[in-house]
């Protein structure tokens, strides 16, 4: 791999940049590999990249019906934050907040992890005190979220609408300063380009079908759209359409897919500092490094593959976003898209061995995975590569909807993303 | 005082003559009435108007419409009435518009960004993933701030937006997007058999490509002026509605189209009773699609130079504006219809350097009329570069073949490589497009909808076709939706222009190989070149080039570069086009204000504020309101010197002394009726409710599938088919919801009704040990004596002579009553009641002091002592879980292995070591204060409160195996230190009950 860095451009820049080459192959799938990823979004593409890097397995490929990066990696709205309530929660996204902070360095590839600051709006009573428990517990997890009042938020985020004839005044905000943003494609583009140097083979346009079984159930490999590939073992990774993937191992998952929607303005100077979502009006905000401000909000209301939003959706999302801030109404909607999230019954996700040996599931991300990449990918890959999970995963199983052991953000919080 | 314009041509146009002044950068220009922005800079021999992206390259007009990239300005009305990023060529004047330029510092003709130029070769397409990342911390601290800084183009507005904006829903027949010659068509084709018309454009006139085609004939006349008569025809027809300045920007599901119209921002000195814009939410039977075709630039070295412009554009500016955009024009050219402007042009006095024609040879009717003008036509020749710096000064030609440059000074140069069919809205609507090979371009393919497409957004060219085309759509389409029969008749005499010929990509001079600087994408300063680097670094999917170069994906989105970029990326692939594919078409067409998306939504609209019928009266009494979803509710009621915490102890200390009013309407009440409606209240509650008598009551809890608790609330038993249901406030429409949802989809045998009684009732709770005596002397027809009505009753009956659901019931611990009055007299209800009351020292009291009295006796709030994790058993409910149920929602739930196991988390009292600390709802607690970080958490502060009642504060906790830790001391760690607490009971008032029937 080629060493990107300011010195590596100049020399470049002198001969019209004729000297860079593919930042991933573009292999023809061999007959068989140790491992089998399935999806390359972020989540499948760390988790190659771990298992070449850490685990010492040498002979993985990344199978992806599209173009890697393509699904909800390209598609999310890149908040990054890791306080969240359970202990369980708090460690895995933290976890991925740590890589997050050096990844660059990591892959040498600059993914833009841009730490502004998460805040979070509270509107009335009931927030204040989920708020509260949120920062209460993450200082005794060491993670930090602190309080603060209107006035402090305001001054966090100059835009910010606290008078309190707002239909709905803010009582406080709780604010996560390691928390942030970073460049969902340079995520993707980093870890393929990183996963190919160590040998990992991404084949793109290349859609998984069928998974195949020996007689005693155990994984031998996948049906393609460019024939059959043998595997030791299969980590599915595939986001909004691993219910249907695991079906083809008859693994029933209990997940929901919903088309989740953003949107973007059209570019403008800085005008916004930090992320501020607000549950109780429902939306969230930043913006990017290009000048564009980023909203969102939650998922629509009914289970659906289709990408396509309903301007309803965007209506509500942009009616908060004008009440958070009333200065807004003029910039203008330069582009909106959805993807479709795999939601679990408690709104955490799964990264667990299946009933299936050599099957392994990673998924149930929901709105909020973009955040978890790295740490997702981490411990996905000690999961596979051991046949075990990393303690920090060991509570993420699919067995927890039976028992009941549930980590439940949602109901702790109600928060998305 | 402003010049006189002077490139106006006179004789040219189709404006008037009354002028109006506007300002660009503070300069002072003479424009006319019905001008663009643009139209009148050009007027005034002005073509620097913006900077690039990037490496804020000057920049000026490329176009005349909508497809801008380079004429981006900040119109400034007032202070508060900013917009950025608006395209010059879109925006009318008016006399006293201010326009001021972007992307600059400290001028537009001196950019201090321009280094970015000179420093472009480090700049390539992606260079920042490359670098930037050392020393670490510089990232966050320099250069991402400096990126930031340099990035964006104008300056968001900073002050709230004083404008509104309205919304429209419509149904039509007949749905006609765009108002060129083909949707004039179809729409008149349309309305003349019947049906029902919308007919949209984006521009202020209708007239689409006849603005430039001043050759086109239609019925042996000018085709503008036959559009002009057919449009008035349709103004006039009152089944049609024509919608100038109107933008159709999204194609949903179902025929839902949504179109953003322009209302004011053309005007002085709008009415400020207009609307800013107006969205129109259009639900149509059929839709035509005749948004036309967008010119494409040629891409070759220093395309971008102020004054290179597409040649239909020019064109427009001559045939509509009346405006010249040069002296000595230039034209380089793939296509036949960039002679036209030449002719155009030439004809109205300006010099024509010359045509440069990338074909071998082009010998059509216009190639003729050129020479026969004297024009000097080159074929098989193309523009290799250009020179001027803020203005073109001169365009080098040569030989497609290579050979000597001839460099020709020009002031304007006009290209044209061709026409990209405007697919947007097709391909928003789910169609999918086919690429023609012929014609080089992505036509409608496979339709999705009940929609069609005619005319140049078909890849129809001749107007002839076209309009034989845009009847029968428009005819075709009424029939369809109409059942109607009747024909449109057919106008003759038609005679159009040519459009043949075009290209893909770069020209000789910006090829494969070569590091000139060939602008595919403007805005986004996308080169030629950045394409080829993306494909080598490995983009191989167009959408990675597109993300990775970002062509495409600036304001303009790529209207008049994705092409380019496609067949650029193409020709290094080695693919053909079709099989590298395009991207995705994404709803807007063009940027749509937030403001018009959520037209009145904002304020008070923005959510509905419920109050309930006593909210006037509480009002009155000076009490504070807390949001508790969307219902205002009464918060506590502090008299003159109180603050909150005086306010609540008073109130509370009343209501246990002799009595409080609690307006309880807000509380969710659901009707359940009907044969089987105790069967049904089996199925969603814990409780069982087969036995309970009618004329009693009983507290039920609803969980979900999964067994956690999800609502509660006090059921009456009215009949033996029929219970009054309450439910929590924020609650109640998704109880309503889950009831309805098991009644349609698992028990749909069931003959039960349900019915939102939740705004018919209101409600007033009367608590504390003389409620009774309150109440007394205002009910009728029932006996509420301690024998005849017990605790967890209810009788129906009238109190103040209107109708009454009364509860015996109690949220407090203290005996009490809650008085259900049609909504309609709640207040007057409440007044005789407080009337009473007063004669007892009665209080009002708010939320607050409902929940410190509710916490004194444990009682549970459903969202603050569960949260979606907590089972009954948790909350130490056990007892309203019916033993023998053989089934209800969530029993499967309950008995999973983790919801039975030890160590969950039950509900507890606490009590602090110093009784006056209050500790903070959501605080964590600890066995060990000393334990460093990460910490092991037990459980935390659900409800914490000072109670005077008490003389202690007292609290509800979760913690861990809570119900065996009676008596253990714990810790609850702040960040000033730990306190410290022992577990407790959660009744921490009248622990044996007695005061419910003191
Ligand atoms: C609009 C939106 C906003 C969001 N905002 C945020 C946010 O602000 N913060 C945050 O943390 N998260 C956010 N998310 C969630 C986040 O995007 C996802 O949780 C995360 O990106 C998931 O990554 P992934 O790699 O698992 O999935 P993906 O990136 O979707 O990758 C899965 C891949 O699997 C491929 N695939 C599927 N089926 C097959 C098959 N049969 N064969 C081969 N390949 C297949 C897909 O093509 C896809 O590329 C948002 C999501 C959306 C849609």
């Amino acid at each position: 791999m080629r060493k990107y860095s300011v010195f590596a451009i100049a020399r470049e820049a002198m001969r019209g940049h004729k000297g860079w080459n593919e930042q991933w192959g573009s292999p023809e799938p061999k007959s068989e590999y140790d491992v089998i990823i399935v999806g390359a979004g972020g989540h499948g593409l760390a988790t190659a990249y771990y298992l070449a890097k850490e685990h010492g397995v040498r002979n993985i490929a990344v199978l992806e019906k599209g173009w890697l990066g393509g699904g909800n990696t390209g598609r999310n709205t890149t908040i990054i934050r890791s306080n969240y309530l359970y202990d369980e929660s708090a460690k895995l996204y933290d976890h991925a907040v740590k890589l997050w902070d050096g990844l660059s360095q990591d892959l040498n590839y600059n993914v833009m992890y841009s730490p502004r600051g998460v805040m979070m709006l509270a509107h009335n009573v009931h927030d204040v005190q989920v708020f509260k428990r949120h920062i209460h517990s993450n200082r005794l997890n060491g993670i930090d979220n602190e309080w603060l009042t209107p006035e402090e938020a305001k001054e966090f985020c100059p835009p910010l609408n606290i008078t309190k004839n707002a239909r709905y005044p803010i009582m406080g905000a709780a604010l996560q300063r390691r928390g942030g943003t970073a460049r969902h494609d340079a995520v993707a583009w980093g870890y393929a380009r990183a996963a190919s140097a160590r040998g990992v083979d991404i084949i793109q346009n290349c859609e998984v079908t069928g998974i195949r079984r020996s007689g005693n159930g155990h994984v031998t490999g996948v049906e393609t759209t460019r024939g059959f590939i043998g595997a030791k073992k299969v980590g599915v990774v595939a986001a909004g359409h691993t219910s249907v993937l695991m079906q083809m191992a008859d693994v029933r998952m209990p997940l929901e897919s919903y088309p989740l929607q953003a949107l973007v303005s059209e570019p403008v100077k800085p005008a916004f500092p930090c992320v501020v979502m607000s549950n109780t009006v429902h939306a969230y905000i930043s913006q990017s490094d290009k000048g564009e401000l980023v909203i969102g909000a939650g998922t629509d209301q009914y289970i659906s593959y289709s990408q396509t939003g309903g301007l309803h959706i965007l209506n509500h999302t942009l009616d908060a976003i004008c009440e958070m801030f009333p200065m807004f109404a003029r910039m203008k909607m330069l582009r909106s898209w959805g993807g479709i999230v795999d939601v679990t019954p408690d709104r955490s996700p799964i990264l667990a061995k299946t009933p299936v040996p050599g099957l392994y599931v990673n998924c149930g991300w929901g709105t909020g995975g973009f955040k978890a990449t790295p740490g997702s990918g981490h411990v996905f890959a000690h999961t596979i590569a051991n046949d075990n999970p990393h303690p920090l995963n060991a509570a993420y199983t699919l067995e927890r909807f039976r028992s009941g052991r549930l980590i439940d953000e949602a109901a702790a919080a109600a928060v998305a993303h | 005082m402003a010049e006189p314009a002077s490139f106006r041509v006179s004789g040219k146009g189709r404006l008037g003559s009354k002028g109006a002044n506007f300002t660009f950068d503070g300069a002072s220009y003479q424009g006319v009435e019905g001008d663009t922005l643009a139209s009148a800079l050009l007027a005034n021999g002005v073509h620097l108007v913006g900077r690039s992206f990037k490496y804020h390259r000057p920049r000026g007009i490329l176009s005349a419409g909508a497809e801008e990239p380079n004429a981006l300005v900040n119109i400034e009305r007032d202070p508060s009435r900013k917009v950025p990023n608006v395209r010059a060529t879109v925006q009318e004047i008016y006399p006293g518009l201010k326009a001021v330029s972007q992307n600059r510092w400290p001028s537009l003709a001196y950019d201090v960004g321009e280094v970015n130029n000179i420093a472009s070769p480090m700049f390539s397409a992606g260079f920042y993933y490359k670098t930037f990342m050392w020393p670490k911390k510089a990232w966050e601290k320099f250069y991402e701030p400096k990126i930031r800084a340099a990035a964006g183009l104008g300056v968001a507005p900073d002050l709230p937006d004083p404008d509104h904006y309205s919304q429209r829903f419509a149904h039509c027949d007949v749905l006609v997007l765009g108002g060129g010659a083909a949707g004039i068509a179809a729409a008149t084709a349309a309305a003349e058999s019947g049906a029902r018309v919308i007919l949209c454009d984006e521009q202020a006139d209708l007239g689409g490509a006849l603005r430039f085609e001043a050759g086109a004939m239609v019925e042996n006349k000018p085709a503008w002026d036959w559009a002009q008569e057919a449009i008035a025809k349709l103004a006039a027809n009152d089944r049609v509605r024509v919608l100038p300045r109107t933008t159709a920007f999204g194609y949903y599901a179902q025929n839902f189209v949504a179109l953003a119209e322009r209302v004011t921002d053309h005007l002085a000195s709008p009415n400020p009773g207009l609307p800013r814009e107006r969205l129109w939410q259009v639900r149509a039977g059929r839709v035509v699609i005749a948004t036309g075709a967008i010119e494409r630039h040629m891409v070759f070295a220093d395309n971008d130079r102020p004054g290179i412009m597409l040649a239909s554009a020019a064109r427009t500016y001559l045939n509509h504006y009346g405006v010249s955009v040069g002296r000595k024009v230039g034209v380089f050219t793939a296509n036949d219809s960039a002679y036209q402007a030449a002719i155009d042009l030439k004809k109205a006095g300006t010099e024509i350097a010359a045509i440069v024609d990338i074909r071998p040879a082009s010998e059509g009717d216009a190639v003729q009329q050129a020479r026969a003008l004297g024009i000097e036509v080159l074929s098989g020749h193309a523009v290799v570069k250009t020179g001027g710096r803020l203005r073109v000064s001169s365009m080098a030609v040569r030989s497609v073949n290579v050979g000597a440059e001839r460099v020709i000074p020009v002031d304007a140069l006009l290209m044209s490589a061709g026409w990209t069919p405007s697919v947007h809205l097709f391909s928003q609507s789910r169609g999918r497009v086919a690429f023609d090979e012929a014609s080089q371009r992505f036509l409608p393919g496979t339709y999705a909808q009940a929609c069609v497409s005619v005319g140049a957004s078909n890849g129809t060219d001749r107007l002839e076709a076209t309009l034989e085309e845009a009847y029968a759509a428009g005819e075709k389409a009424a029939k369809e939706t109409t059942g109607g029969t009747k024909s449109a008749a057919r106008p003759a005499g038609v005679s159009g222009e040519a459009f043949a010929g075009g290209m893909l990509g770069t020209t000789p001079g910006a090829e494969n190989g070569t590091t000139v600087a060939a602008f595919v994408d403007f805005q986004n300063d996308v080169t030629a070149k950045d394409i080829r680097l993306a494909v080598r670094e490995g983009m191989h999917s167009i959408e990675h080039v597109k993300r990775f170069t970002t062509n495409g994906m600036a304001t303009d989105q790529g209207k008049t570069s994705n092409m380019h970029g496609l067949a650029i990326a193409a020709e290094v692939l080695g693919k053909d086009i079709p099989s590298v594919g395009l991207t995705t078409f994404r709803a807007p067409y063009t940027p749509v204000t937030f403001g018009t998306i959520v037209g009145h939504a904002k304020g008070e609209l923005f959510d509905p504020t419920r109050r309930t019928p006593i909210h006037p009266w509480a009002e009155a009494q000076g009490a504070a309101f807390e949001d508790v979803g969307q219902w205002k509710r009464a918060w506590y009621f502090p008299r003159a010197g109180e603050d909150m915490h005086r306010a609540v102890d008073r109130e509370c200390k009343t209501v246990r002394e002799t009595a409080g009013l609690f307006d309880a309407s807000t509380l969710g009440k659901i009707e359940v009726v009907g044969p089987d409606a105790a069967k049904f209240m089996e199925i969603l509650y814990t409780n069982p409710w087969e036995k309970l008598e009618v004329g009693r009551c009983r507290y039920g809890i609803m969980l979900r599938e999964d067994g956690f608790i999800y609502d509660d609330g006090v059921v009456g038993r009215l009949a033996s088919d029929r219970f009054h249901v309450t439910t929590t406030t924020g609650g109640a429409p998704r109880v309503m919801n889950h009831m309805e949802d098991y009644l349609q989809t698992e028990f749909p045998d069931l003959k039960v009704w349900l019915t939102s009684i939740t705004e018919q009732w209101a409600v007033i709770a009367v608590q504390g040990p003389n409620s009774r005596k309150i109440i007394e002397p205002l009910v009728e027809g029932i006996d509420i004596s301690d024998a005849a009505m017990p605790h967890m009753s209810v009788r129906e009956g009238r109190i103040c002579g209107v109708p009454t659901r009364l509860f015996r019931m109690s949220f407090t611990g203290e005996r009490g009553f809650e008085v259900n009055v049609p909504a309609d007299y709640g207040q007057a209800v409440w007044e005789a009641l407080w009337a009473e009351g007063q004669k007892y020292g009665a209080c009002a009291y708010g939320t607050e002091s409902m929940h410190v009295l509710r916490a004194e006796k444990g009682y549970i709030i459903v969202g603050q002592e569960t949260d979606g994790t907590v089972s009954p058993y948790d909350a130490g409910l056990d007892w309203a879980i019916g033993k023998k149920k053989r089934d209800f929602v969530g029993i499967r739930g309950l008995k999973r292995s983790d919801l039975v196991a030890d160590g969950r988390k039950q509900l507890v009292g606490l009590r602090t070591k110093n009784p006056r600390t209050v500790l903070e709802e959501g605080a964590q607690i600890v066995a060990n204060p000393r334990e460093p970080v990460p910490m092991t958490m037990l459980g935390h502060v659900t409800s914490s409160y000072w109670s005077e009642n008490c003389g202690h504060s007292i609290a509800l906790a979760l913690l861990q195996n809570g119900r065996k830790r009676m008596g253990q001391t714990l810790w609850v760690p702040m960040p000033d230190g730990a306190i410290e607490v022992e577990v407790t009971g959660t009744v921490f008032f009248d622990p044996e009950g007695g005061r419910l029937n003191g």
